[in-house]
Parts: C-alpha cells; sequence; structure tokens
C-alpha cells in the first residue's frame, strides 16, 4: 500500500498534518509535505487511510497494490 | 496584472485612501452617490417572515439560524438542491456538498468580489476585481494567489502552535472573572462572558493593536457582517473602521514593531510595495474574518456540551478524543456561510444564474449532506471520517484555520475543566446572517473544579 499527495489539490487544511505527523509534514506555508515513499509498513496502514478520508479537497490517495 | 496592482500605487506615498473623506474609494467607505456601492432592487419591507425557503430564502430573517439545520434537510429531501429568492436583487442557493464544492471551485462563473450578500452590490468605483476591497478573501485568480502567499506564512501550524499558552491563559482569566461561583445556582453567559472574548484578544495581540478596544472591533464585525439591510452609505460604522486602521497604520510606520501590521506595512507584490489600501484592507479581513467566526464555533460548541452530558463526559474520561471531537464541533456546527456574485451568466444545474446574482455558499449544509456523511445530523464525538468543510472548500480555505482550530480546542478544554458540569439555563440567542452562532447563552454551573 502507497499514499500519494495530488499538490495541486492541496489547499492546507491541515488535516493530515495533524492526524498523521509520522506521515506528512507542513511547509511554510501551511501546505502539505508527503513524508514516506514506497510501500507503507502495517502500523502506518490504517492511519493512512484515515487522512485519505479526512482531507477536505479529496488531495490524499490511497494506492493499494 | 501588474498594472491593477501598480494603478493603486500612484497614489502618493503617506496619503490614506483609507481614510474617510468625500472622494475616496475604499473598503467600507460607501457614500451614496458614488459608484461604490451599487444599491440593489430590494425593499425587506415588501417581504417580511420567509413562508418557504425554497423559492423565497432569506438567511438572515430571525428564524433562520436558530433552525438551520431542519430547514436545509427539508429543502433536500423537498428535492430541492439549489434554493432560490428574489431577495438582494435574486439569490441562489445550493445546498448539497456537490453543488456547494462547484460553485467554491468555479471561479470562473462565480466571483468572491463581494463575499457578504447585502442590498448593496460592489459598483464602478470600488476597488476592481481581481483585487477586491478586503484581499485576498474578495480577490479572484490570478491576483487571489498572490495576495493569499503573503499571509499564509503568519499563520502556517508552527507559527500558530506557539500561541497556545497565550490562548490558555486568555482562557482562565476570563473563567477566572465570573467571581465565585455556586454549584447548582449559578448562571454564567458563555457567549457573552466567554466565547466573545477569545478570538478578538488573539487577533488583537496579532495585530498589535490596543486590547481596549476589543468593544470596536466586535462594533465594527456587527456593522460588516450583519446590518446588511440598510441602505449602503449609512453604515456609518464602516467609516469608522476605515479611520481606525489608518490610524493603527500611522503609529505602526511611527513605531514598528514585531506584529502582524507592521509586517504587512512592508509587503510586496512583484517587487511594488503594496498601496495602504490593500495592506488596509487585508488588516481589516484579518479583524473581522476570525472575530465572529471563531466565537460562534465557540459557543455552539458549548451549547452543544450543555445538552450533551455524555460528550462532556467523554472530554474528560478521555482527552485524546479531542482531536475527533474537535472536527465534529467544526462539521456539525460549521459557522460560516460565504457568497459569491454571479460572473457572467450560467447555467447551473437547470438554474437559469444571471451575472450579478447572489449564491450563497452554506459550507454548514454541505455539512450535513446524508450523500457525504453518515447520519449527518447525529454530533458523533469520535467521528473518525469527517471531511467537512467548515473553512471552506478550493482556493479561498480559511488561513486563519490553525488559529481558529487553536482556540476552538483550548476554549473547550479549559471550560469543561473548570466546569465539569453544567447545562442550558435559559433562551439562546442567535446570530442573524451568514455566521451562525449563539450570541446569548445562559448556562446554569453544576460544578466547579477546584
Ligand atoms: C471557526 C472559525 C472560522 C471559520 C469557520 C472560518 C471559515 C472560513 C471560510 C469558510 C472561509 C472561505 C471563504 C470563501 O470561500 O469565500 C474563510 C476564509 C478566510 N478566513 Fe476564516 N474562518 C474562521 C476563523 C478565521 C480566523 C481566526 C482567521 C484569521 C485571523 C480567519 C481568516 C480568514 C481569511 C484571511 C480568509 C480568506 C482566505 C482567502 O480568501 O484566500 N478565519 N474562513
Ligand atoms: S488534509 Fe488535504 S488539503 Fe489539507 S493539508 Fe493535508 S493534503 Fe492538503
Amino acid at each position: 500500500m502507497r499514499l500519494h499527495l495530488d499538490a495541486e489539490k492541496c489547499q492546507g487544511h491541515n488535516r493530515c498534518y495533524a492526524l498523521a505527523p509520522e506521515l506528512f509534514d507542513v511547509d511554510d506555508y501551511g501546505q502539505a509535505v508527503l513524508l514516506v515513499e514506497g510501500d507503507l509498513p502495517t502500523e502506518l496502514q490504517e492511519k493512512a487511510r484515515l487522512v485519505a478520508a479526512n482531507c477536505p479537497e479529496f488531495a490524499i490517495k490511497v494506492l493499494e497494490d | 496584472m501588474t498594472d491593477t496592482v501598480t494603478q493603486d500605487n500612484e497614489v502618493p506615498e503617506g496619503q490614506r485612501r483609507l481614510r474617510a473623506n468625500a472622494e475616496d474609494v475604499i473598503f467600507g467607505m460607501s457614500p451614496e452617490g458614488t459608484h461604490v456601492w451599487q444599491r440593489v432592487p430590494y425593499d425587506a419591507a415588501h417581504y417580511g417572515p420567509v413562508s418557504d425557503f425554497a423559492t423565497d430564502f432569506d438567511h438572515a430573517d430571525p428564524a433562520y439560524n436558530p433552525s438551520a439545520p431542519e430547514v436545509w434537510k427539508q429543502l433536500r429531501e423537498g428535492g430541492c438542491p439549489v434554493a432560490h429568492s428574489d431577495r438582494y436583487g435574486g439569490m441562489w442557493v445550493p445546498l448539497t456538498h456537490d453543488t456547494v464544492h462547484e460553485v467554491a471551485y468555479d471561479t470562473e462563473h462565480f466571483t468572491s468580489r463581494a463575499v457578504v450578500v447585502s442590498v448593496g452590490r460592489p459598483g464602478d468605483l470600488a476597488l476592481p476585481a481581481p483585487i477586491g476591497g478586503a484581499p485576498p478573501i474578495t480577490s479572484d485568480p490570478p491576483f487571489h494567489a498572490m495576495a493569499r502567499r503573503l499571509l499564509l506564512p503568519a499563520f502556517a501550524p508552527k507559527q500558530i502552535e506557539p500561541w497556545e499558552p497565550e490562548v490558555r491563559k486568555l482562557c482562565n482569566e476570563l473563567l477566572d472573572r465570573m467571581g465565585d461561583l455556586t454549584p447548582g445556582e449559578s448562571i454564567v453567559d458563555a457567549a457573552v462572558q466567554y466565547a466573545q472574548h477569545i478570538p478578538v484578544n488573539v487577533i488583537g495581540r496579532m495585530l498589535g493593536f490596543p486590547s481596549k478596544d476589543e468593544d470596536l472591533f466586535r462594533r465594527f464585525v456587527h456593522d460588516a457582517l450583519e446590518r446588511i439591510a440598510e441602505e449602503p452609505g449609512t453604515r456609518d460604522g464602516m467609516d469608522d473602521l476605515g479611520n481606525y486602521i489608518a490610524d493603527q497604520i500611522d503609529d505602526h510606520r511611527a513605531n514598528p514593531r514585531d506584529d502582524l501590521t507592521s509586517y504587512l506595512l512592508n509587503i510586496e507584490i512583484e517587487g511594488q510595495k503594496v498601496s495602504d489600501d490593500i495592506a488596509g484592507g487585508m488588516i481589516i479581513l484579518l479583524l473581522i474574518a476570525g472575530i465572529d467566526t471563531t466565537w460562534s464555533a465557540i459557543g455552539s460548541s458549548l451549547w452543544h456540551l450543555a445538552q450533551h452530558p455524555e460528550d462532556h463526559q467523554r472530554l474528560l474520561d478521555e482527552p485524546d478524543v479531542m482531536t475527533f471531537a474537535l472536527e465534529e464541533f467544526l462539521r456539525a456546527y460549521a459557522p460560516v456561510t460565504m457568497a459569491r456574485l454571479v460572473a457572467k451568466d450560467h447555467d447551473f444545474h437547470g438554474c437559469p444564474m444571471k451575472q450579478d446574482d447572489w449564491v450563497l455558499l452554506p459550507f454548514p449544509a454541505a455539512n450535513r449532506d446524508p450523500l457525504k456523511f453518515e447520519d449527518p445530523d447525529t454530533f458523533i464525538v469520535d467521528r473518525k471520517e469527517n471531511r467537512h468543510a467548515a473553512f471552506g472548500l478550493g482556493i479561498h480555505r480559511c488561513i486563519g484555520s490553525n488559529l481558529a482550530r487553536l482556540e476552538l480546542k483550548v476554549a473547550i478544554e479549559e471550560f469543561v475543566r473548570r466546569f465539569p458540569r453544567f447545562e442550558l439555563a435559559g433562551d439562546v440567542r442567535w446570530s442573524v446572517g451568514q455566521i451562525r452562532g449563539p450570541r446569548e447563552l445562559p448556562v446554569r454551573i453544576l460544578a466547579v473544579a477546584d
């Protein structure tokens, strides 16, 4: 399972950073920065689904392989 | 692009168009006989109370805010995804998440030039699109992004987090000020004695304005957001606001300090210092945008807790639930409805929208759309999936959202900690207009923490 962030869609609601600082950081403008690359370890997968389901702009996608 | 900006730079340095005098053209200035405001053909007296919200919608009907969730539900269930009204010269109201989302994203057909519905639309002499009177909220692309980028860093999460201790201290001071309370007897007004003071103090400090002016700021907010049926040009409080900001600008120019006002006086767009009109418009926006919005969110949340001791208890027993509860308060009691003007004639899902019609953007209604939220009219304190739109959608996402969340979270935490039990103790008075929240909220204190 992987995470994808669409930077064009992100408007900086910061829901992802608040819910999962281990997966997302924010830059100086409050825009999301994805911290993980490639396959997600099992223990982070539930968190990943949670953030994707809470982004108001539909900017985060979970890619199930 | 540059042209529209530099045009304003022709004002000689030091000259403040913000200051109210006859010929000036600024946000807040609305002299009759100029074209700053264009009076819309609407006489509130001819209409009276709303009888059918589907065809005669009026968010400023005093009956609307107290029962808005029922109004949205009835309209949706009656098969009306977009309501209409002849009031205010013509107004449309999308009510589903999809239609609200679509309008918020479509900056070509919908302009932000005016975001508060009133009997006046900005006329030819108002600050022109795409800038508008209070950038970036009144701006459209492409200017919008430039103005917004200047403000974003000041409100990014890592800039806001350090304010937490100060907000906590402020909340505790307000609670202390309620004096000695007798559990089971004492009644306090959670809106008047608590909620309304929090955002006004915080933003005043950030802007570097004297805290004694708190009452004045609340009056400015009232003039800007609630007196929407009064004649343009007669809302003289708006002139006072322009004058007040001009005085603050003078003072900050003479004594620069480390606050948002000094920062905004030095910002540049495309290598040009921005005019006082633009900087002043931004300051006004920051002053107005965060006050009764956040105050309403705090008030509604406490109103909910006063009636739901089980949710209150859960917050006390499991403080971590706040992560989800905070978003659920924002979803269920979203305080902010915005507006747009139709930029050009447009068929919107069969609705014949005409240029200059108003479109309300009720983010609070989108948040209760059953197609997007399970059991939307139930408050679920630990709702896990919550893609709510309380802070808007698309390019105008609330710049103050991190600050608003901090204030809301701390205000609730400190109130429930100090008063482990409280209940409603009388009639709640709701605001009138686009910002929805309790303005009077009497609660009886049933327990006080030692
Ligand atoms: C719970 C409290 C708040 C809520 C629910 C709220 C809601 C909103 C919404 C829905 C918008 C979108 C406007 C649109 O689409 O036209 C917005 C914009 C904005 N808000 Fe807030 N707001 C809150 C508090 C604050 C605070 C505390 C500040 C700052 C001090 C603030 C500053 C702004 C600014 C500057 C914009 C304009 C952004 C732009 O146009 O790019 N807000 N807010
Ligand atoms: S929640 Fe969505 S919009 Fe908000 S910062 Fe994260 S990715 Fe961006």
